[in-house]
């Protein structure tokens, strides 16, 4: 486990895009990827947990490894992070009113999402150093922000154009996925 | 396979099944199926549904715990306080999660291994929070595992339309049995991701389609 932090940035962000080869995360990317500008601030909102999950669990994993309790990891992943978002949530909402505003309403509903607990028990299980750990965090954001982007602005051409009506809704916006997801297929030779 | 068990339990639960009981029943397998009608929990469905055993597998895992946590969630629903419901539900649930996870590496370490970390992401399945928090934490003990049991096999059915056509297609097996021959080439992205969200996109359109049939016949 010796990959470089900018490697693991790429193998997050593009190689094993968290949506779109790892199927985490789908229900904001299927719920809120019609507009660009709120699927930009679902993805900040997404990294930024994606973030503080990363520093949090790096830190639980050392005290569980400390007290050889391995199978309290879920349960304390779970309910860490979920408290560590909802402090960060009040902070913001205090020093950053701005920044709370366009995050906001995002933060809790993503604090219970697949991704992020996905990232946590993935950098576990890969035995990442903390660099390494922020930099998968970031990858892994990163990557959900361009697969949320690029979903949004195919679906914002979607509405103009005339889709039959028995695949309108979700099943269309699958079919988009499945071709996004056979292009990132493509970024698979620049793996290790 | 989950159809088949399905009077057994019912049976188990008590006394005679009255009409309400059996909508409690079939409602998840039917009407409001958690992957094909309301769209809940979509990233086991499309992950590890590249081969019906590992399919079979999530299933059964999920309807597990959907009926455990529900049962004890029904159980202590007087005494939990409104506002750490969702708290404590989650502790319930990452409890039976951990359950499974153990169980299933003691049972097969090969189907563990495929279905990797969506065991433990079971913790955050829409499908099972979503179900305490609407059924469980109002209904009765017994009311709660039927509606449990229901939506883990309406689950478990919509895991194996999926795993089916895209083992079938992908590799032309059916858990691991050739129909084809030795001469068939399997149509690999069905097992790569990309198929995921086709099949899951196209067993959809055959509802809307059925859907709309119906609609236009009545």
């Amino acid at each position: 486990m010796n990959a470089s932090p900018l490697q693991i940035f790429i193998d997050a962000c593009l190689i094993n895009n968290f949506v779109l080869a790892l199927f985490l995360g789908l229900c904001p990317f299927l719920g809120v990827s019609t507009r660009t500008d709120m699927a930009f601030r679902m993805g900040l909102a997404v990294t930024f947990v994606m973030l503080v999950a990363s520093v949090c669990s790096y830190g639980i994993n050392l005290i569980l490894i400390a007290i050889d309790a391995p199978y309290l990891r879920l349960i304390s992943y779970i309910v860490v992070i979920a408290s560590s978002v909802q402090l960060v949530e009040m902070f913001l909402k205090k020093h950053s009113p701005a920044l709370f505003r366009a995050l906001g309403i995002y933060l809790p509903l993503i604090t219970t999402n697949c991704a992020i607990i996905g990232l946590a028990l993935f950098q576990t299980s890969r035995e990442y150093d903390f660099v390494q750990s922020l930099s998968f965090a970031l990858g892994g954001g990163g990557g959900f922000i361009l697969a949320l982007l690029m979903m949004s602005g195919i679906r914002e051409r979607l509405e103009l154009s005339d889709v039959s009506s028995i695949m309108q809704g979700a099943s269309i916006a699958l079919m988009v996925a499945g071709v996004l997801s056979m292009a990132f297929m493509g970024f698979a030779g620049m793996g290790r | 396979m989950t159809t088949e068990t399905v009077p057994v339990d019912a049976g188990k639960a008590g006394d005679a099944i009255g009409v309400e009981r059996l909508e409690i029943l079939t409602r998840g397998i039917g009407r409001e199926n958690p992957t094909f009608v309301m769209l809940l929990g979509l990233c086991p469905v499309l992950a590890v549904t590249n081969s019906v055993t590992n399919a079979l597998a999530m299933g059964l895992a999920t309807t597990f715990v959907l009926i455990m946590s529900s049962m004890i969630i029904a159980m202590i629903r007087r005494w939990v306080p409104k506002e750490v419901r969702i708290a404590s539900f989650i502790l319930v649930i990452a409890t039976f999660v951990t359950v499974v996870d153990y169980l299933l590496q003691a049972i097969s370490f090969e189907v563990h291994r495929a279905l990797g970390a969506f065991i433990s992401l079971l913790v955050v399945n829409c499908i099972i929070l979503g179900r305490a928090e609407a059924f469980a934490s109002k209904n009765s003990v017994g009311d709660s595992m039927l509606d449990a049991l229901g939506f883990g096999a309406g689950f478990t059915i919509s895991c194996l339309c999926m795993g089916s056509v895209r083992e079938i297609l992908g590799t032309g097996t059916f858990a691991g049995f050739p129909l084809f021959g030795p001469d068939f080439a399997g149509w690999s992205i069905m097992i790569l991701p990309g198929g995921a969200f086709f099949v899951l996109g196209s067993w959809l359109l055959l509802f809307n389609w059925l859907a709309a049939r119906k609609a236009g016949r009545s």
